[in-house]
């Protein structure tokens, strides 16, 4: 067995190092401080590689791709109800929102409406899913900042929205519950009546969680001014959903630009802004987000439809050839899905377009000048999950 | 236009079309000669499609303009039917069994036309009169470069970087053409067709799997294509 | 007083020091860290080892003594391997001059308070040394910010103890506890004089700058879990790290003795003769359970609020806490003169 010798482990690891250091445009002057990939602060494997001086961050450069699974290309081979599945595995946390732009798009193309039940569960479980990735993200933002109580709260009164979830789909954070033409089953006993409840229980914590941290006189500290992200900027680069209504942009797809197959104008709701743009707004439209998507839910389940929840669909589902674009209002932004078909069981090509993907593309011009705890900040208000930026 | 089935839409569908027709009409008017094809799909979407050499300009056109800005993605078709099968209609693995293959499917576009391989298409809204509208140009095949969207979109920075490394295009004038996802010494174009999926070349198509019943209802017709399947 | 020979007398003293030191840290660490921290979490911390989850410090013990000792290649050996101990040193020697009762002392200087301060420093260099040699970008930002940090809050810490000194008249922390039993409130002597009364401010300001002595949230910059993993003890593992783990939580009991000693009367309890052999028994026992209540707060304001960020930290220490103390000093040397 030969042995190797330090020198030679040190000469591996420094190769490695320069390796790595070759795909890094930012030379070495001042400090360069690799945050990541594994890291307790970014939301799974994401690097930033940030120039310092000091404790200021005079560059800084998100390096990604570590969790790259290459779905665009796995979507060419794969027919449509198993692409659902696959696609829950982009933003994991919200998982049933993201099925639904694509199931979409999909119905769009093959002319087909999901009876009204359908779309009604549908909706509420795309709230569902936000209000459970949000307070995920609320509950982060403090463990981000060093508050490490926040996130036992929201982690126990998710528990309650995870377990309605899993009553009806079966699975807590891979629903794989849509269908195009509808859903895969009806809704079991009591389950309206049990979400009502878990929604009780979610605006307790809102009102809990608004007074904890909130209130806290260091979270204000540490988050009012940090990380503004003007209105126009952020819309060139595509910052979308809570990050931009946090700069005063009133603008959410639910309302505005409703794809045809779910319910929102049916109820009565309210978009949050704010206008100051900082990490504190995002966080507060956030908050404010979870309280809406509680009586959104509410009012849904008032006045559910009773019916089929699946529409006359072949049971070998080829979509008609053409090409359909969808987005929809995803808890972390904008999600849409561009496919296109051409007439087979496969989808031709199937464009994601993901929200953090935009909203992290903002952050070499967001962190310009920041102090190094503020890099934190900033990232954890901006929210993103990593499958959503790499897919 | 007049030829959406359901009734109810066509009242709905007529007031959108003419939003879309009137911005339809307004962009051939600001563009003029660089648009070169468009398609509107009533009460759905509009595509078009422009000359490669004014691909700035109509991003100028449409963030300064025309009040498009938004930036909501950019990427890339490559329009070449797969040469390994398992593809749409050919559920056969062309590369085993070529002789199965009658003849190579022809390369056909999408909507807004287009008469090569590759296509960079990107898509951006009016957030405050909600319209929407997806651009797209051809790449020649010989030379897959184009203008960079940068000095307009500053969003547009990691998606050219994205469509790049996965479809091999350069784009002109990008300051940092790094790769996103792949590895620095990744060879190969992911996302064209050509490029072999592993996991599909090592372990085969496993047939129609997905046969579950839909809810109260008996089998439906499109058995026979189900049948004709063999891996 | 049994008079011992000089050798016996010293090792007596060095055992007592260490169990003075090592023994609060246990309970500390059980009843804040595990239980106080879970039931605020609403969960409830290690039920399995031991009855009701008391043998967990144990184990954890157990658990970080057997793993691998690691130096990182780029490390300095001798530094890295010596800065637990010089953090830890720092709370051996506080715990010296800390009164248990009228003849339960181990070191009776005049000049105690004045030591305590000026060995309560020597923290600072072990986390620089820690921070520095281990050879990670880290490791040296935590250790940088915690120097900043450490010696900013030194300040207002002495300058609280000040308004103590000039109510007690003395730097003696034996008089300091004895001026307490024995003092009066605005002439009113029923419950003695604790300082906490009359030195409301200053207690108020010790507890803070202690907060920020002990690195713990909300000044836990140099140990942001968050940014810097666990800033200058990142590099380190097993029974280093167990070192500086146990180290915090020693170093919190102690400062919670001079707390205790300085604020709120030590050893002493309201009602008995301060000069009664019976003090000598029940003070230890007394001062342990005010350092659980000093402790109390300090860990619950540790769970509850976020960090401070570094620049945030030192205007809070001397824009605000220094002002203030100078604030208390003048008052309480005009009210001693007039009173």
């Amino acid at each position: 067995m030969t042995s190797v010798s330090e020198s030679e482990q040190l000469r591996y690891i420094n190769q490695q190092a320069a390796d790595a250091r070759v795909n890094v445009e930012i030379e070495t002057e001042g400090m360069t401080l690799n945050i990541g990939p594994q890291h307790p602060a970014t939301h799974g494997t994401l690097r930033i590689v940030a120039k310092l001086d000091g404790e200021q961050v005079v560059a800084a450069e998100p390096v990604m791709g570590y969790m790259h699974r290459g779905y665009e290309k796995l979507t060419e081979v794969r027919t449509y109800p198993q692409v659902t599945t696959l696609v829950n595995r982009i933003d994991w946390v919200g998982s049933f929102a993201n099925e639904t732009p694509f199931i979409l798009a999909a119905e769009k193309l093959m002319e087909v409406e999901a009876p009204p039940r359908a779309q009604y569960i549908r909706t509420v479980l795309h709230e569902m899913s936000r209000i459970a990735n949000v307070m995920l993200g609320i509950g982060d933002m403090g463990v981000q900042l060093g508050a490490v109580t926040p996130i036992f709260f929201a982690f126990r009164d998710r528990e309650y929205v995870l377990n309605q979830i899993e009553a009806v789909t079966g699975g807590r954070f891979h629903p794989n519950f849509d269908r195009i033409g509808g859903l895969k089953d009806d809704l079991p006993a009591g389950w309206i009546q049990n979400t009502k409840n878990a929604m009780d229980k979610v605006l307790d914590f809102c009102d809990q969680i608004e007074e904890l941290m909130y209130g806290n006189e260091i979270f204000q500290a540490r988050t009012r001014g940090i990380g503004i992200i003007p209105k126009d900027i952020g819309l060139a680069y595509g910052v979308s959903g809570v990050n931009i209504r946090g700069s005063g942009v009133d603008w959410d797809v639910r309302r505005d630009n409703m794809p045809r197959g779910l319910v929102y104008d049916q109820v009565d709701w309210k978009v949050w802004t704010h206008p100051d743009g900082d990490s504190y707004a995002r966080m507060w439209v956030r908050l404010q987000e979870v309280r809406e998507g509680a009586k959104i839910i509410e009012q849904l389940l008032n006045q559910i439809p009773s019916g089929p929840v699946m529409a006359k669909v072949p049971r070998i589902i080829k979509v008609p050839a053409g090409e359909a674009f969808v987005e929809t209002e995803n808890p972390l932004g904008v999600m849409g899905y561009y496919v296109v078909s051409k007439g087979g069981l496969n989808p031709f090509r199937v464009k994601i377009r993901s929200a953090s993907f935009n909203n992290v593309s903002i952050t070499p011009w967001l962190l310009k000048g920041v102090y190094v705890p503020d890099i934190i900040t900033i990232l954890g208000s901006l929210y993103f999950i990593l499958g959503d930026i790499d897919r | 236009m007049s030829d959406v089935a359901e009734t109810e839409d066509t009242e709905v569908a007529v007031e959108v079309d003419e939003a879309r027709e009137s911005l339809l009409a307004e962009i051939t008017e600001e563009l003029g000669d660089a648009l070169v094809e468009s398609h509107l799909r009533p009460g759905d979407d509009l595509w078009i499609r422009v000359s490669r050499d004014a691909w700035v300009e109509t991003a100028a056109t449409l963030k300064d303009g025309m009040g498009f800005g938004f930036f909501n993605f950019l990427s890339a078709i490559d329009w070449l039917p797969s040469p390994y099968g398992r593809d749409m209609d050919s559920q056969v693995d062309l590369a085993l069994a070529p002789e199965e293959a009658a003849e190579p499917e022809p390369m056909e576009s999408g909507y807004a036309g287009g008469d090569t391989r590759f296509q960079v298409f990107a898509r951006v809204n009016d957030i405050t009169t909600n319209r929407a509208v997806t651009v797209k140009v051809d790449l020649p095949d010989d030379d897959l470069t184009i203008a960079t969207w940068i000095p307009v979109y500053a969003g547009a920075n990691w998606h050219e970087r994205e469509a790049a490394e996965m479809f091999g295009i350069e784009f002109v004038g990008h300051p940092n053409p790094r790769n996103l996802y792949l590895p620095g010494d990744f060879q190969g174009h992911p996302m064209r067709k050509d490029f072999a999926l592993l996991a599909r070349r090592i372990k085969p198509w496993p047939g129609i799997v997905d046969v579950e019943p839909m809810p109260g209802e008996d089998d439906e017709a499109d058995e026979s294509s189900a049948s004709e399947d063999t891996p | 007083m049994i008079a011992l020979a000089y050798w016996m007398e010293t090792t007596f003293r060095s055992l007592g020091g260490l169990a003075a030191v090592l023994l609060p840290a246990g309970p500390i660490v059980y009843l804040f860290l595990f239980k106080m921290m879970s039931f605020m979490q609403s969960r409830l911390g290690p039920t399995e080892a031991g009855p009701a989850g008391t043998m967990q410090l144990i184990a954890e013990v157990g658990k970080w003594i057997q793993k691998e000792d690691i130096f990182p290649t780029k490390a300095d050996r001798i530094v890295f391997a010596a800065a637990p101990f010089v953090v830890l040193v720092s709370s051996f020697l506080l715990v010296l001059v800390v009164p248990f009762g009228p003849d339960a002392w181990f070191v009776n200087l005049d000049t105690g308070i004045f030591f305590a301060l000026a060995v309560s420093s020597i923290s600072v260099i072990g986390i620089l040394m820690a921070g520095w040699a281990s050879a990670s970008k880290y490791s040296m930002m935590g250790g940088l910010r915690a120097a900043g940090q450490l010696i900013a809050y030194e300040l207002p810490l002495v300058l609280a103890v000040m308004g103590v000194v000039i109510q007690a008249g003395t730097l003696n922390m034996q008089d300091i506890v004895l001026a307490q039993a024995e003092g009066e409130i605005f002439g009113w002597g029923g419950i003695g004089n604790p300082f906490i009364f009359t030195q409301f401010l200053g207690f108020v300001i010790f507890m803070i700058a202690m907060q920020a002595e002990l690195t713990q949230p909300p000044f836990d910059m140099p140990v942001a879990e968050s940014e810097l993993v666990t800033g200058y003890m990142t590099e380190y593992s097993g029974m280093r790290f167990l070192l500086f783990f146990i180290g915090e939580f020693a170093t919190a009991g102690v400062f919670a003795m001079i707390a205790s000693t300085l604020f709120l009367g030590g050893w002493w309890v309201p009602g008995l003769d301060p000069d009664s052999n019976l003090f000598n028994v029940l003070g230890p026992m007394v001062m342990f359970g005010k350092v659980l209540g000093v402790t109390f707060l300090v860990f619950w304001f540790r769970f509850t609020y976020p960090r401070f960020r570094e620049d945030q930290l030192q205007k809070l220490a001397w824009k605000v806490l220094i002002p203030l103390s100078l604030f208390n000093i003048v008052l309480t040397g005009i009210l001693k003169v007039a009173f």
